[in-house]
């Protein structure tokens, strides 16, 4: 095994109801610091957490979903949103938020890492990563 | 083979606190080298010696104390969810000016790096949570 | 190897047992815990996504099944029965280890 170790987030919360989601998103910030090559999942209600336009300002929570728009400068490559859950959930890719990502280095740009995938590839992307992080 | 433990629920209220510590104790006991335990959210809980538990009922925290003490283990509770809850050492009454301490022997509060670190150095991360 | 699924939620709760299910490969091995032991019990009304899901080995923790008083005449044909070291065991014999709560 190389130095670099596959970190997979597995997300199955909703945001604001319990502190999950934030934490889940508090640890991949710190994890940035490790230089691993990361990657986020969101499946069930951890769908819920991409969904644009939150507005905590009635509710007194700190919104911490423009964070997630961040993730590509924390060094997150990759976030995969499962389709069953997502359209069980009566919601499109365009109704999540997006989140570019850039190699300051090689200028390699990627417009959204936000993609949307089917049971095999989420499974193979499980499968390949060597550890999850579940919350 | 080096694993690394993870606790997201509080004592008393989820079993995951029973479950982590029993694994725990197999792993020990079957000659595995647990690297650390990393206590998250809630489980912080699991760290305040102030726990009275009933005569009857098991006592959680004086478990992983005599735990640590018998293997020499890592007990880290993550110092943003311990200053949320409550779970003061003498380096965080000090810093924050609080008038005492709760955290139980053994124990230690640090960052959630600890966690990260624990992932990169373990064969295996196991997460007990709800 | 392959990785081993660890469910601690009943599936009369949650999804947990049916997505661990979903996403796990052939050669995978789910572990049942906590609430999740429910999910090996045979004649309910979710037996059938333990019972239909091939390719899966199953296992059940012995504590947590007799703390909830289900004999292990009750299991689904095939659910092994572990104890801790048990659990150790499968943590230390697959690839790495996916928490599905």
């Amino acid at each position: 095994m190389s130095d670099v170790k596959k970190f997979m987030y597995l997300n199955r919360r909703a945001p604001y109801g319990t502190i999950y989601a934030w934490e889940s998103l508090e640890v991949v910030l710190i994890g940035a610091a490790f230089d691993q090559e990361v990657s986020l999942m969101f499946v069930d209600d951890g769908v819920f957490q991409l969904v644009k336009g939150s507005d905590t300002s009635e509710s007194d929570m700190k919104n911490f979903t423009p964070t997630y728009r961040t993730l590509g400068d924390y060094g997150v490559r990759h976030m995969y949103v499962d389709k069953t859950s997502l359209e069980a959930h009566g919601l499109t890719q365009d109704d999540l938020i997006e989140v570019a990502w850039e190699d300051w280095e090689s200028e390699e740009e990627v417009d959204n890492i936000v993609e949307v995938l089917d049971s095999e590839e989420l499974a193979e992307k499980l499968g390949e990563s060597d550890v999850v992080f579940s919350f | 083979m080096k694993l690394a433990v993870q606790v997201n629920e509080g004592p008393y209220q989820h079993q995951a606190s029973d479950s982590a510590y029993h694994f725990t104790k197999a792993a020990l006991e079957g000659g595995h080298d647990v690297f650390r335990v990393f206590f998250y959210h809630d489980g912080v809980l699991n760290g305040t010696r102030l726990t009275t538990p009933p005569q009857d009922d098991r006592n959680i925290v004086k478990r992983w104390v005599e735990l640590a003490e018998k293997y020499d283990l890592d007990l880290v509770l993550c110092v943003a969810a311990a200053q949320r809850r409550g779970i003061v050492d003498d380096g965080e009454a000090e810093r924050n000016g609080k008038d005492a301490t709760n955290i139980a022997p053994k124990f230690r509060i640090s960052g959630l790096g600890q966690l990260i670190e624990a992932a990169i150095q373990c064969d295996r991360l196991v997460v007990f949570g709800d | 190897m392959a990785d081993l699924y660890t469910v601690n939620k009943s599936p009369f709760e949650k999804n947990s047992l049916e997505n661990a299910i979903r996403f796990s490969g052939e050669g995978a091995s789910v572990l049942l815990i906590e609430d999740g032991v429910y999910g090996a019990m045979a004649g309910t009304a979710v037996s059938d996504l333990v019972a239909s899901a091939t390719g899966r080995k199953f296992h059940v923790l012995r504590a947590d099944l007799k703390a909830r008083g289900i004999s292990e005449d009750r299991l689904i044909d095939g659910v092994e029965l572990v104890d801790y070291a048990g659990f150790v065991d499968l943590v230390v014999s697959h690839d790495k280890v996916q928490a599905w709560l």
